[in-house]
């Protein structure tokens, strides 16, 4: 398959948000606050990572290199990640990780809804499969930040320090990327950037219900989405790739 | 050898790894059963979550279901598209995961496949007693396709299956 070079970063791109923020998700297994959101986490981890096992396939056929799956997922150096950097930073605290789920399920929901409808094919079956997931996501996260940004005074404090750390993070979802235009006038995806105005009709509402305060925009910007990550994205690649680099070819 | 007819009634013996009290074809996760001229099995199925853990085992379980019951080979594909949804699960299914303690789901909202986010709780009836008197626990049970609800009147906890 030949496909331009803007089509397999978006796909990509695509393939890892969903990848490390799976991994970032999956750490609170066996260490949630209670049980129940030990499972939710770890389920919603699962469908991160099956997302990203179909989206990394897809962007190896397109790339046509003979790398699957695991070559994409285990075998390339930090700088060919094209994941948003929001998606690498450390969970923290309960109250970081539902915000972040929130600011990120919110786009992929009106990200994905749009790809259901892509002249790629593979994508847009992706895309289908994947949009009933995360609108799952955005309920569980938009309910928990709901009941502690509007709950004690602890819980409070904790999840407006958790928006107010991540809130800049977010302009990197809008932000333009090269040949964006092109994939969308030719049906492949929208631009990321036409997407600002309704994921902050989802977004502010519900922060306005937590009774959080919506931080300022800020000049701060980050550029995960085109391979320059900031410090945590190192440890966590140095983890999650370690067998594959010290046993190349394991298998169990 | 087996006949597309005979590999259905195989196949509906075949019990899903996570909720056996429903087989792999009342959820709806069979698409296709074909036979070729040299007697091949070609089974499609469809994952129900993408990162759903029990995928393979139902593979697996599908494809040695069919060989002892005959099958000379079994090939089992993966289909993504038109996504599964809970509106494929029988009729009867529903009622079998209710008697088993799980609430069926409900219909999805519209055909397009879209549904509206909703930020407030589903008022769900007991399985067990019937009571609406009913509260979500967790988004998320033991897998992710079901919610942890408990009966504020039985005070059992029960599980209810998603629609998605």
């Amino acid at each position: 398959m030949s496909a331009s070079q803007e089509h397999i970063e978006y796909v990509l791109r695509l393939g890892d948000n969903a990848l490390i923020l799976g991994q970032r998700m999956s750490e609170w297994c066996g260490h949630a606050p209670v049980l129940e959101e030990d499972m939710a986490l770890a389920n919603m981890a699962l469908d991160l990572i099956g997302q990203a096992r179909m989206l990394l396939t897809h962007a190896g056929r397109l790339e046509g290199q003979d790398r699957d799956e695991d070559a994409l997922a285990f075998l390339r150096p930090e700088h060919h990640f094209r994941n948003l950097t929001l998606c690498e930073l450390p969970n923290q605290d309960f109250a970081r990780t539902v915000v972040r789920s929130l600011l990120f399920s919110a786009f992929q929901v009106l990200l994905l809804e749009r790809l259901v409808k892509s002249g790629d094919e593979d994508l847009a079956a992706i895309a289908a499969k994947s949009v009933k997931e995360t609108r799952y996501h955005l309920q569980h996260a938009g309910d928990w930040v709901v009941r502690l940004g509007d709950g004690s005074d602890e819980s409070h404090r904790r999840t407006q320090a958790a928006l107010d750390y991540l809130w800049p993070y977010t302009a990197e979802f809008f932000s333009p990327a090269a040949g964006d235009q092109e994939l969308a006038a030719a049906g492949i995806g929208p631009a990321w950037s036409e997407l600002e105005s309704a994921w902050e009709a989802i977004v502010v509402p519900l922060l306005n219900e937590a009774t959080l305060v919506v931080p300022a925009h800020t000049p701060f910007r980050s550029f995960g989405k085109f391979g320059r990550h900031g410090e945590h994205m190192g440890h966590l690649l140095a983890q999650m790739q370690y067998m594959q680099r010290a046993y190349p070819g394991a298998k169990w | 050898m087996l006949t597309q007819e005979q590999a259905w009634k195989v196949l509906e013996a075949v019990p899903d790894p996570e909720i056996p009290i429903v087989s792999v074809i009342e959820l709806g996760i069979v698409r296709e059963v074909d036979v070729a001229a040299d007697g091949q099995l070609r089974v499609v199925v469809t994952p129900t979550y993408s990162g759903c853990p029990a995928t393979e085992v139902i593979a697996e379980d599908i494809r040695n279901a069919l060989l002892s019951a005959g099958a000379g080979s079994v090939s089992v594909e993966t289909r993504l598209s038109p996504a599964w949804t809970t509106d494929w699960i029988a009729t009867d299914a529903r009622e079998k995961l209710r008697a088993y303690g799980i609430v069926p789901p409900g219909e999805r909202s519209a055909g397009d496949g879209t549904q509206p986010i909703r930020f407030v709780r589903r008022q769900l009836s007991c399985p067990r007693c019937g009571s609406t008197d009913t509260a979500r626990i967790s988004e998320f049970g033991s897998t992710a396709c079901k919610a942890l609800y408990r009966c504020k009147d039985c005070l059992e906890p029960f599980e209810y299956f998603k629609p998605i």
